[in-house]
């Protein structure tokens, strides 16, 4: 059965995952080098990190936010060495 | 003994760890396939080297989650051993029965090379056979080896004597240029607090028939084994 229009609320999820300051990212130096090498003055630090899309099904953002922010924690990021960042939109 | 080798879509080096275990050391060693929910009767678990499901998201990020760890985790927690070489470390260390992380080596190039290993203490099931002051010449082949934990974490590793293995120089120096992948401190292979649950980035099971380089991989499962058959209660081999 297809839900009435007014009541589908498709949401999607977009996380920022980083590694933590304190973390060596040879990744992040080795742009930053290139970038510098390439003539791009006033470049600082650079982080590698990834990014993930989620497409949510359900519509209550609530219950959403608090099971993706668990699923960061104990899956999607390792928080030995990453943060992230989680942001729930429409 | 019994062994069981876990084994993960892309585990390389599963078939490695059961050559060696049965026809180097004459035990009985099972492939356990990732999807399994039990060990059956086992006296210890190797979590063998590889890309288990292709690394993706993190290395051994999505193994930890696989039915066969939940197993391996009843198993640890009930004081079984428990042995994680290279992607096995990683496993081990997402599913938090060791501490820390591996993450990209500082050079950003995979290492595949023979590397030397100082032990820092034989009082541990994976150490008790390496004589004192012997540098053990191992095989190393990974791209996120470099061992990361944070300044309270490798204090408390120290003090409780977790650090196993140190990369060194052919002289046994604890040096900047011996460590392959820039882990703090040289770490290669650490213990939990109980001692009953170890992981190494370096590859024992390639270094066990003088065929292959070194036979210097034998101290380890030597030990494992002397550690096994010692224990209460275990019938003799």
């Amino acid at each position: 059965m297809r839900l009435r229009p007014e009541c589908r609320r498709d949401m999607k999820a977009k996380i920022i995952i980083t590694p933590k300051k304190a973390v060596l990212d040879p990744q992040g130096k080795t742009v930053q080098n290139a970038l510098d090498h390439m003539g791009y003055k006033n470049v600082g630090a650079v982080h590698v990190g990834k990014y993930l899309e989620i497409e949510l099904t359900g519509s209550n953002e609530d219950e959403a936010r608090q099971q993706l922010e668990e699923a960061c924690h104990k899956f999607l990021s390792n928080p030995v060495i990453e943060d992230y960042r989680l942001e729930i939109v429409e | 003994m019994n062994f069981a080798v876990l084994q993960f879509p892309a585990s390389n080096c599963d078939q490695d760890a059961v050559h060696v275990l049965g026809q180097v050391f004459g035990h009985s060693a099972r492939l356990v396939w990732h999807k399994e929910t039990s060990l059956g009767a086992v006296d210890a678990v190797i979590v063998p080297g590889g890309f288990s499901y292709g690394d993706y998201l993190r290395c051994g990020a999505i193994a930890r989650f696989s039915p066969v760890m939940q197993a391996v985790q009843q198993f640890a927690t009930n004081g079984g051993a428990v042995l994680g070489i290279c992607n096995g470390f990683q496993v081990l260390c997402e599913a938090g029965l060791l501490p820390g992380a591996l993450i990209r080596n500082r050079s950003l190039q995979f290492r595949c090379e023979h590397v030397f290993l100082k032990t820092l203490t034989t009082d541990s099931p994976f150490t008790n056979q390496i004589p004192a002051g012997k540098t053990l010449r191992i095989p190393i082949a990974h791209g996120e080896g470099c061992y990361f934990a944070d300044a309270e974490t490798i204090a408390r590793l120290k003090a409780n004597q977790q650090v196993l293995w140190q990369y060194v120089d052919a002289a046994g120096a604890v040096t900047e240029l011996a460590n392959p992948n820039g882990a703090v401190e040289n770490i290669a292979g650490i213990c939990n607090e109980r001692r009953n649950v170890a992981g190494l980035m370096p590859h024992p099971e390639r270094a066990c028939e003088s065929l292959l380089g070194s036979e210097d991989g034998r101290f380890i499962f030597e030990s494992l084994i002397r550690w096994l058959e010692k224990r209460p209660g275990t019938k003799a081999a």
